[in-house]
């Protein structure tokens, strides 16, 4: 069965961050590769298409998350991409997530707020899967 | 592709479907936007109607009849203007009624249409309306930038002071619901990394207390005649645990006192960010050289070390606010990003420039050089 693991990218600056969501998602049963960066995570997709991507808004620049999004999508339209930020809930900030045109250019398929369950993620990765 | 919603008020159901036909697969493009724009055409009756729609869904353009049954077109004009500014008119009026169009436009209306109008009349119209609306929104956009610096620096920290509170949360978590298991040695990692992160919150806020010093400064400073080798010697004394812990090697060149007007907590601040940047980006067995210099008008401080270096492009981006330059030999090294921007803070308050020489692998140089009283460039503020 192991050929039918699917293979979740996440992506993150900070690496307790990344640490925690990848001991997560293995837990769910998922492969998982790390990237630290948009630009690690750009290299990363030139050798590997994930199932499933879940990126960090504010990486390198305040909207790493959303570039890295619309190439993945333009590589690989159908892998979801899951976007994650604390940004928006702790400060108020919208970062341009909020109009209507903006997710239109996007295009994640889903915004995920940083401290959601895993529970919760677990399904949501399942939902985005199709399993 | 972005859609933006158009309300057509009109009594004669012809115009109505007349503007819905026209508009419904038309787009425009502006070179200063990326994507194309459609529309989406809402109708309307009845001016009591569209203030009901205009109350529940913000149109960004309504096209506006003068001439309805109830209420006229140029209350719901009146209406618009008091109390959604924001949404663009098109006045929609017979060659006849010109001069109510020109009245229009000037108690608010964006502009009038003619009618009977072609597709391509409404067309140019709306292509026109609808540049407004969006350049009007990018200006707009960009004086907000332009004038909420304070606020995005207050709500980035409020970003950087929660990112270590939401790892250490999270390893807690982990660690309360027992996922690694009974051993509590499978938890170390989670430890040290909480406690790696508690370290790195601590530097932080000590670092916006020196801002606060800095920025509190001009009516606080006190301004005496101090000895800057003494304060560099502290500031390496500061550093020699964390130089021996990375095996680095910490020298002060000086010989002679050097004596000039300054707050001594300002130069201690500048001189323990220097420094400890300069051992933080080393490498074991490298070295950290400061040696501060007094010749005629000017002192020079340079701190330079045999550390990672910085990438020609980074070097612009090194004084701003939270930038920490991310790269592979960087990505240990903890900090709050706030460092050199408050030694930017101190160099500007007292005139001095700051100079920047770096070689990636090989090492960095920061250079500043004081003006002296007398030389007429020192600050006024301080």
């Amino acid at each position: 069965m192991a050929s039918s693991r699917k293979t979740i990218l996440i992506v993150d600056d900070d690496t307790d961050y990344l640490f925690q969501l990848k001991f997560h998602v293995e837990k769910m049963g998922f492969d998982v590769v790390t990237a630290e960066s948009q630009r690690e995570a750009e290299n990363i997709l030139k050798n590997i298409k994930p199932d499933l991507a879940i990126l960090d808004l504010m990486m390198e620049n305040e909207d790493s998350g959303f570039i890295l999004s619309y190439k993945l999508k333009r590589m690989y339209p159908d892998v979801p991409v899951i976007i994650a930020t604390a940004v928006s809930a702790e400060t108020g900030m919208s970062f341009g997530i909020s109009s209507e045109q903006e997710r239109q250019w996007i295009k994640a398929d889903l915004y995920m707020e940083k401290g959601i369950r895993p529970d919760q993620l677990h399904r949501e990765i399942l939902k985005l899967l199709k399993v | 592709m972005e859609v933006i919603d158009i309300l057509v008020v009109d009594d004669e159901p012809g115009i109505r479907s007349g503007v819905t036909r026209i508009l419904r697969n038309f787009t425009v493009s502006y070179p200063f936007l990326e994507d194309d724009i459609g529309f989406n055409v809402i109708e309307a009756a009845t001016g009591e109607e569209a203030i009901d729609i205009i109350k529940h869904s913000s149109p960004a353009v309504v096209l506006l009849d003068n001439k309805l049954p109830g209420i006229q077109g140029v209350e719901v004009l009146q209406f618009i203007n008091e109390n959604h500014p924001d949404i663009l008119v098109m006045m929609i009026t017979s060659y006849a009624s010109l001069e109510l169009a020109v009245r229009a436009t000037n108690i608010g209306a964006y502009d009038f249409v003619p009618k009977p109008f072609t597709p391509q009349e409404l067309k140019s119209s709306i292509e026109n309306i609808t540049k407004h609306y969006f350049l009007r929104r990018m200006t707009r956009k960009l004086h907000r930038e332009g004038k909420q610096v304070r606020f995005q620096f207050l709500t980035v920290l409020s970003h950087e002071l929660k990112a270590p509170l939401n790892a250490i949360e999270g390893y807690l978590k982990m660690m309360q619901e027992k996922q690694a298991g009974n051993d509590i040695d499978s938890y170390m990692d989670f430890i040290d990394r909480s406690l790696a992160r508690i370290q790195s919150m601590r530097s932080l806020i000590m670092d916006l207390l020196d801002l606060t010093h800095i920025e509190s400064g001009k009516r606080q400073r006190t301004l005496r005649e101090i000895d800057l080798t003494l304060v560099a010697r502290s500031a390496i004394e500061t550093m020699t645990p964390l130089a021996i812990q990375r095996d680095v090697t910490l020298t002060l060149q000086t010989t002679d006192p050097v004596i000039m007007l300054a707050d001594s907590d300002d130069m201690e601040i500048l001189l323990n960010n220097l420094i400890s940047n300069a051992v933080k980006y080393n490498k074991p067995g490298g070295w950290v050289n400061c040696s501060i210099t007094k010749s005629g008008l000017e002192v020079k401080l340079i701190v330079s070390d045999s550390g990672i270096g910085i990438e020609p492009e980074d070097i612009p981006k090194l004084f701003q606010e939270f930038t920490r330059i991310k790269n592979p030999q960087s990505k240990n090294v903890t900090g709050s990003g706030l460092g050199l921007s408050i030694v930017k803070r101190v160099a500007d308050l007292y005139g001095a420039k700051i100079d920047v020489q770096s070689e990636p692998g090989v090492g960095s140089t920061f250079t500043i050089v004081f003006p002296l009283p007398g030389s007429d460039t020192l600050n006024d503020g301080i």
